[in-house]
């Protein structure tokens, strides 16, 4: 029996195993000069674990509940694993030349990630909590991986105090779950509300939602989310709005379904509130912003508003046109962090959007990519970011929820505004000494690599890579 | 030629990207290559086109050269063309050679100016052939991208201004639309456009905040659609982005904007407002025909005060595309007939009337009315040419715009007596604004110091006039060459929109 338990987990096993070993060769060696080494086997080895648990198949769970190994968790883990691994690789020339690779660095990545992927598997309140602060303090640490700068450290802090108080919210939320259910297994509380649901559940229910908003950063608990964004080493930002923001948004769908699928009604109307607040948040909160790394983090906000009105639907469509819309999101921000990674002048980073004036004359390819992730992020066809947002208004119009998808639409147009503004500096500019320095080539890999995907997904014969299929079969697993 | 139509919408991205990849530098000789590249690559397309249109068969009413492809969603990638469609796909084909050959004094990053345009190609070409909603979605606002990028930068000095505000305009619109696609989508459970053509759409009344809606969800889906399309038209009162855009964009961004962007408007219009929701459309029509109406003399008016010959020549345009709108909603097959005539007849004259704009700018660098006058002495070529094409836009008989308007007209008297009134009067007001444009550009001495040197057409640009000359004038006196093709499919239109609005003729009461 137990055996069979520890097969199920072995991914999560392996992977925490590999980050204490790690740690011991790194302390007892060369320390931070083994840093580059630990950054690529720590990539290679998220990729191997992700095609690995993309191969499983069937549900099984473990610990009499507390964990789940279905197609749900294995997509969001392979989603996790590979974006981790493209932002690993992606920081590894950023931080050796700022002299910030510290081989603590891929360490506290690895076990994040482990964080993530107990969460995401989580069938308990307690498995929950456990993977929840896991990933949490680990990204504590990396947000002020800058130790002598003040923004970094003010980041961190930041990120501790508000992420601590969300950890709150959702505990207090749980345990009155807890207390009106009787049970922390999410197939007992989904037993429990069986004939109607009382008000301390409800109760319940609004706090660890607070909780869950305030991890993905849906307004109105998103103000973390611009400080921590420009105070952190842009890796850590841009491992910070891609991975932890999947495995966020996949726990919130596990426990509205898994735990309350029951009472859709109830939550509906929360999530759709979360939703829209965060999309004319994101849109009209980020027009003012000078600085790329905060204008990511509204954009984020905006984002994570359509996604979560995929799950505002409250059906098997809306959670896989909420995967799908994770997926698209997180390639876009591979994409885009790409180019912001390589954003200096006179070798050092600059992140102020003026400075992109006229890089379309210096550097046309360079400009070109950013121009068709900004499209992308806007949602204007064929880019890949139209059909993400095409899955989520389907998925709200499906579940009668047509005044969500109006409101959708025209948060959109109000935040195409922002990413136009980026391509006008980048094309329309006048000539100015802006970025200087060359592309990386890691960078070059995965900015053409993502661009040439969200240029390309919508051909017939493509088809988003199949991914429709696979969004679908890991929704149906969750919703039943 | 099983995908003849794919290849014909793909051949202008291959040159895209055989321009993107191979050529390097931006030299004399490359800057001549690009736009070699460019002219050979939009001249085979017109050709391979050709093919379509000598395939095409006028008397069957369905969809020809269909190709389909499963996609996303249960979707299909699917391509066609009909008796209304057929024809844009031609205007397209054959006004883009112009279009590039009229940018041939452009020297600042001419590569990316080719790509630009021959990516417009295909998306325009996507349009007209798409028989999917969402593909059709798709072709329809990835179109802005590359305007957006021509009119920002290669546009005049105000262009930022300019290209923000269409972009923001039109993709209001057309979102709307997208949430629309998104509502049939659900209703239907398909987004196959001739399947769509012939499904019963929702019409019973109901309310929203209180409000009575007449015709339901059929209303409500046509507005939708109506946000999109009337942007795009533009109609009046949402054209206030395109003088703004013509008089920022360059020559031949404008005669791409005016000749065949409006027209997506229009088709859009025909293919999925009045098949789809034809309650929704003879509830809302007589709004149409009267905004038609105002738009027609409003916008002939304020044509009248304009200092730019861009802007005039924009606003003229604004007044010309009321004849469509009018045309459209009146349903029938004078009506609709004029109205695409009216469209492909417009593509030809307000190209050639932009470009000839682009001819003087192009010497003097000003679009100021007031800065030119006395052409006619030293550019007789010239004077010849704006004249045939003011009097085209005019409407002169002889020339395509005559027809175009005289059928339309002659739709509208059967249905709105009233209306049909206004607008005719709005042909005097055109006259008025073209032949005075014309006086204070062409006529009188030539006293202006800085025009004392200019120079008359090179053979370049004679060249490019002569197609449109001939387009114009062989539809003027043939035009059943245009009507012969749309006749039978503009019947089936109107045959089936007067079956699905037989019972609701008592109720149009607003």
């Amino acid at each position: 029996m137990i055996s069979a338990d520890i097969q199920t987990v072995m991914p999560e096993i392996i992977l925490a195993v590999y980050a204490m070993l790690a740690l011991f060769a790194a302390v007892y060696t060369t320390k931070d000069k083994m840093a580059p080494l630990l950054t690529w086997l720590t990539s290679g080895l998220f990729v191997v674990l992700a095609f690995w648990i993309s191969g499983g198949h069937g549900t099984v769970t473990a610990f009499d509940g507390m964990y789940n190994n279905d197609g749900f968790s294995r997509f969001a883990k392979v989603l996790i694993l590979l974006s981790a691994a493209a932002v690993l690789l992606m920081s590894e020339g950023y931080m050796q030349r700022r002299g910030l690779l510290r081989f603590e660095y891929p360490i506290l990545v690895a076990l994040s990630v482990v964080g993530m992927m107990v969460m995401v598997s989580a069938g308990d309140l307690m498995a929950l909590y456990m993977g929840l602060e896991l990933q949490s303090l680990a990204l504590y640490v990396v947000a002020s991986l800058r130790r002598d700068s003040l923004k970094s450290t003010e980041a961190g802090l930041k990120y501790f105090l508000l992420g601590a108080l969300s950890s709150g919210l959702l505990l207090y939320g749980a345990s009155l779950t807890y207390g009106f259910a009787g049970t922390t297994l999410f197939s007992g509380i989904m037993a429990s509300t069986a004939d109607g649901v009382s008000l301390g559940m409800l109760f319940g229910v609004v706090f660890m939602l607070a909780g869950f908003a305030f991890k993905i950063s849906a307004a109105p608990f998103h103000m973390w989310t611009p400080d921590v964004y420009e105070g952190s080493p842009t890796p850590v930002t841009a491992f910070f709005a891609t991975a932890p923001k999947v495995a966020a948004m996949a726990l919130f769908a596990r426990v509205v379904h898994d735990a309350f699928g029951g009472i859709v009604s109830e939550w509906q109307q929360i999530v759709a509130f979360l939703a829209v607040i965060s999309m004319f948040l994101g849109a009209i909160a980020a027009i003012g912003q000078r600085d790329i790394k905060r204008l990511m983090a509204y954009s984020s906000i905006a984002h994570m508003g359509f996604a979560l009105m995929g799950l505002a639907a409250g059906t098997v469509f809306g959670v896989q046109a909420m995967l799908i819309y994770m997926a698209i999101y997180v390639t876009m921000n591979v994409g885009t962090f790409a180019f912001i990674l390589s954003m200096e002048k006179d070798g050092r980073p600059v992140t102020d959007i003026r400075s992109l004036k006229s890089l379309s004359k210096k550097q046309p390819l360079r400009a070109l990519v950013l121009l068709i992730m900004m499209f992308s992020l806007a949602g204007v066809p064929p880019m890949l970011g139209f059909f993400g947002k095409f899955y989520v208004l389907r998925a709200a119009f499906d579940a009668g929820l047509g005044w969500l998808a109006i409101a959708g639409v025209v948060a959109s147009v109000i935040g195409a505004f922002y990413y136009l503004r980026i391509v006008y500096y980048v094309y329309f500019g006048e000539d100015t000494d802006g970025l200087n320095g060359k592309m990386p080539k890691v960078l070059w890999f995965f900015a053409v690599a993502t661009s040439a995907i969200v240029l390309l997904a919508w051909v017939p014969g493509i088809n988003l890579f199949g991914i429709e299929t696979a969004a679908e079969a890991a929704a149906q697993t969750l919703v039943n | 030629m099983g995908n003849l139509l794919s290849l014909t919408t793909f051949i202008p991205l291959l040159g895209a990207a055989i321009l993107a990849v191979f050529l390097r530098g931006n030299d004399k000789a490359a800057q001549k290559n690009a736009k070699w590249v460019a002219i050979a690559t939009t001249v085979a397309t017109f050709i391979v086109s050709l093919f379509i249109l000598a395939g095409f068969d006028p008397a069957n009413t369905g969809f020809q050269f269909v190709e389909e492809r499963p996609w996303l969603l249960g979707m299909n990638y699917k391509m066609g063309v009909d008796g209304i469609s057929v024809l844009f796909v031609m205007l397209t084909t054959f006004l883009m050679p112009l279009v590039i050959a009229s940018c041939w004094n452009v020297t600042d990053r001419v590569k990316e100016y080719m790509i630009a345009f021959l990516l417009l190609e295909t998306l325009m070409l996507g349009v007209f052939m798409a028989l999917d909603m969402v593909l059709f979605y798709l072709f329809f606002e990835a179109g802005l991208i590359p305007m957006f990028l021509i009119i920002g930068i290669w546009g005049g000095a105000n262009r930022i201004y300019a290209s923000f505000k269409f972009f923001l305009y039109t993709f209001l619109g057309s979102v709307l639309m997208l949430v629309a696609i998104v509502a049939m989508f659900f209703q239907a459970g398909t987004t196959d456009i001739p399947t769509l053509m012939t499904f019963n759409f929702a019409s019973e009344d109901f309310s929203v905040l209180g409000i009575h809606i007449v015709g339901g969800m059929q209303t409500m889906l046509w507005l939708a659609f109506f946000a999109s399309f009337a942007v795009k038209m533009p109609m009046w009162p949402v054209h206030t982005w395109l003088p703004d855009a013509h008089v920022q964009a360059p020559t031949a961004g404008s005669v791409v904007l005016a000749a065949i962007l409006l027209k997506m408007g229009g088709y859009g219009f025909l293919r999925f407002s009045l098949p789809m929701f034809p309650i929704g459309s003879e509830v809302l029509g007589p709004l149409v025909l009267w905004m038609s109406a105002i738009a027609i003399v409003y916008t002939s008016l304020v044509a009248l005060v304009q200092e730019d010959m861009k802007k005039l020549i924009a606003y003229s345009s604004v007044a010309h595309m009321g004849y469509v709108t009018m045309g459209i909603f009146a349903v029938n097959q004078q009506g609709i007939d004029g109205a695409i005539f009216q469209m492909i007849s417009h593509g030809f004259i307000s190209g050639a009337l932009f470009l000839c704009v682009g001819v003087i700018y192009d010497r003097m660098h000003t679009r100021e009315i007031d800065a030119y006058g006395g052409l006619v002495n030293r550019m007789p070529a010239y004077a010849l040419i704006f004249m045939f094409f003011t009097m085209a836009n005019v409407g002169l008989p002889g020339t395509s715009g005559f027809i175009g308007e005289f059928l339309v007209l002659m739709g509208i008297f059967q249905v709105n007596t009233w209306v049909a009134a206004i607008a005719t009067s709005g042909v005097i007001f055109s006259a008025a604004y073209a032949l005075w444009l014309y006086r204070r550009v062409v006529m009188g001495d030539l006293i202006k110091e800085s025009l004392k040197t200019i120079t008359d057409m090179t053979t370049r640009e004679r060249f490019i006039f002569v197609p449109l000359v001939v387009m114009t004038l062989l539809l003027g006196v043939y035009p059943a060459l245009v009507l012969d093709i749309i006749g039978p499919s503009v019947s089936a239109l109107v045959e089936n929109y007067e079956i699905a609005t037989a019972g609701l003729s008592a109720v149009v009461t607003h």
